[in-house]
């Protein structure tokens, strides 16, 4: 027997049992059949390149890719109060949204309530307030939680937010193990790069590896960490960086679930990662496929993983952030096509594409369906969701998915004689490579080395500006008066019992995820819950990288 | 103040929660390779902690970075407190996400100047020099 034909048997055939084709042959524009996979015509493929659904993934993580079914558009939003928000979730799912994912505003990711000093000025802004129990009731009003998978851009405050998520659902009617959807959850790459971090890193290690515990028993279809390279990247990472310590971190998530007594092959299957596309349309290509590839021999070898699903990497892609120009804003929405494009030829399973407008503020409602239906466009009209892994072959794609992965591992070797990824942040490496790729790529933009449409090149004078998405300024008045509602109407003994519990369980070696839904069920805010933990746990200072 | 044997002293600052730095740190390594003396607050600073920084390092100018939206809040309440301290000789300056419809607003709470996304290094070292020589 043939490889193929063996994978067409053990691999394909099952799993097309489960989920058959969306059409029954696919063919192109002219009528010409196209095949499920090509494959090199006179020998069995190459190792490193496996088939699709098949170690070591280098040409997709399901067997049949996208024509069995296509990527999850998940558009990233939030904005405003959690009435503001619950609309655009609403729209974007009457629109053809299939997952809801949730930004929150900066007070919520850093674990301080609307009302709290620090968060003058930012309530609302970048995504939707929610410092209590009621918030995210309103934020989930009319959306069924055992049909809707949601992903929420939470880290340091990811135990809280995921607490708030389960209690809501019990309300609904919903089983925890009914909930499907991610925490983000990744404080590495905070440390690295993004900036949300509370805790020193030894007590967010510890947040992080009880919602793996937690959920691998109580909430068996949640997705507990989406391990991020996407804010390594826009922070001013390069592709090989990018991929190499969002790894680094992985193996560090990996180790510490280990050694608090969790199985490779249990949690394996919940991990995912969250990477970004960027411009380079094949250097964004060869980094999926190496990133798959690079992935499953750390699970399989490194971590003794048995299960296919533990060496998986399925990802989340997002269109980037930084590419987009606040010149010629129009020119944006080519720019974020090209990178969705990386992603569907990278074999994303998820999707966020960004909104032309985003170099000037937070979306209007017009872009976002742009941006929205740029995905739609690809997925439904270029036919590149009937083939699998496409580029596969092509010399240029090969070599660079080789030539990326040799040098990210050589980054990882780099980490691990700093100690790994928590030593070397800790000193200040990642932050400082970043720093400098950064740098350089201004440099570039500076000299004319590099171009960019609208910045440094085909410049011109610019009379229109595009219509802008306004934060009510009241909102924060409106938050400060319904929490100091909330906090009267509470039962305060209660919640008072709620808090010392949680305290008395972080200052031991409990699981925080039991006494957290305690402290939310009894009205207790993310602020308030944060602070107790930062009486246990201190507050991270970063060292000085420049 | 800034006589020819004193390098111009700027502080770069973060106000606010918003962790993106990328921007504050690319600008102060350029003003660093002009010649300047930068200092750098780091993220979450808050207006009181930067203006009390800048006196403390006794800078000439303050740069202000922010990318969430809180810049209408918090670059006005660092002008007011420069006002408080008898510091309005230290110029403030300004880069983030800042819509062209805010930039009036900034520059009549104190804000000289604000630099938007695509500014190029050179720009911004050639105001910063020319409100030094002009102090």
């Amino acid at each position: 027997m043939t490889d193929e034909a063996r994978w067409r048997e053990e691999t394909v055939a099952p799993s097309l049992q489960r989920l058959p084709q969306r059409r029954a042959a696919f063919a192109t524009d002219s009528g010409l059949p196209l095949r499920d996979v090509y494959l090199p015509e006179d020998a069995d493929p190459p190792e490193k390149l496996g088939f699709p659904g098949e170690f070591p993934y280098t040409r997709g993580v399901q067997p049949t890719m996208y024509r069995g079914r296509l990527w999850t558009v998940r558009q990233y939003a939030g904005f405003g109060s959690a009435e503001d928000t619950n609309r655009r979730f609403k729209y974007l799912l009457q629109s053809g949204q299939t997952g809801l994912s949730t930004a929150f505003d900066l007070p919520t990711q850093s674990g301080y309530d609307s009302d709290a000093p620090l968060a003058e000025g930012e309530v609302g802004k970048v995504g939707v307030a929610i410092s209590s129990l009621r918030d995210m009731e309103t934020l989930l009003a009319g959306i069924p939680l055992d049909q809707v998978s949601t992903s929420m851009t939470i880290n340091a405050p990811a135990a809280v937010l995921l607490a708030m998520y389960i209690v809501t659902g019990e309300q609904q009617g919903v089983q925890r193990r009914q909930l499907s959807g991610t925490v983000q959850n990744d404080v590495l790459k905070e440390y690295i790069a993004r900036g949300l971090y509370i805790y020193p890193p030894e007590a967010s290690m510890r947040l992080t590896t009880d919602i793996f515990a937690f959920c691998s028993r109580e909430v068996p279809r949640w997705n507990t960490i989406s391990i991020s390279g996407y804010h390594i990247r826009e922070a001013g990472s390069t592709a090989v960086q990018e991929l190499a310590f969002t790894l680094a971190n992985a193996v560090a998530y990996v180790q510490a679930a280990v050694a608090a007594g969790l199985d490779a092959d249990e949690f394996g299957p919940r991990l995912s990662f969250f990477w970004n596309a960027q411009m380079d349309l094949l250097e964004e290509v060869a980094k999926f496929r190496a990133a798959r590839r690079m992935w499953a021999h750390i699970m399989r070898e490194r971590f003794g993983a048995k299960r296919p699903a533990a060496q998986m990497m399925r990802f989340h892609a997002q269109t980037a952030g930084a590419s987009l120009t606040a010149q010629q804003p129009l020119n944006n929405i080519v720019r974020t096509a090209v990178e969705a494009l990386a992603a569907v030829l990278g074999g994303a399973q998820s999707l966020h594409t960004n909104s032309y407008d985003e170099a000037l503020a937070l979306p209007t409602e017009d872009a976002a369906r742009i941006a929205l239906r740029t995905q739609q466009i690809i997925a439904e009209e270029s036919g590149l969701a009937n083939t699998i892994d496409p580029l596969a072959g092509s010399y240029a794609i090969e070599a660079l998915t080789d030539e990326v992965e040799a040098q990210a591992w050589q980054y990882l070797d780099r980490i691990e004689q700093l100690g790994g990824a928590v030593a070397a942040l800790e000193a200040g490496f990642q932050q400082r490579e970043i720093l400098r790729s950064a740098y350089e790529h201004q440099r570039q933009l500076e000299s004319g080395e590099r171009h960019l449409v609208g910045v440094n090149v085909q410049v011109m004078e610019e009379k229109q500006r595009p219509p802008l998405l306004r934060i009510s300024p009241c909102l924060a008045d409106e938050r400060a008066k319904e929490l100091a509602q909330l906090r009267q109407e509470r039962d305060g003994r209660a919640w008072q019992r709620a808090l010392d519990a949680l305290g008395e369980a972080a200052g031991g070696t409990v699981n925080l995820m039991p006494p957290i839904i305690e402290a939310v069920r009894c009205r207790a805010t993310t602020g308030e819950i944060c602070d107790v933990l930062r009486r246990e746990f201190g507050e991270y200072h970063p060292p000085s990288v420049l | 103040m800034t006589g020819p044997d004193r390098r111009i002293r700027v502080l770069i600052a973060k106000p606010g929660l918003d962790g993106h730095d990328r921007g504050a740190k690319v600008v102060a390594l350029a003003l660093r390779d002009a010649g300047m003396e930068v200092i750098y607050t780091g993220i979450k600073q808050t207006p009181e902690q930067i203006v009390q920084a800048a006196l403390q390092e006794d800078v000439d100018v303050i740069g202000l970075s922010c990318l969430s939206g809180a810049h209408s809040t918090l670059f006005p309440r660092v002008a007011k407190l420069l006002a408080e301290n008898d510091a309005r000789d230290i110029v403030l300056m300004a880069g983030g996400i800042i819509p062209a419809e805010d930039v009036p607003f900034l520059e009549a709470h104190g804000v000289a100047r604000v630099f938007g996304p695509g500014t190029s290094t050179r720009e911004i070292v050639e105001f910063i020099r020319e409100v030094a020589a002009s102090a």
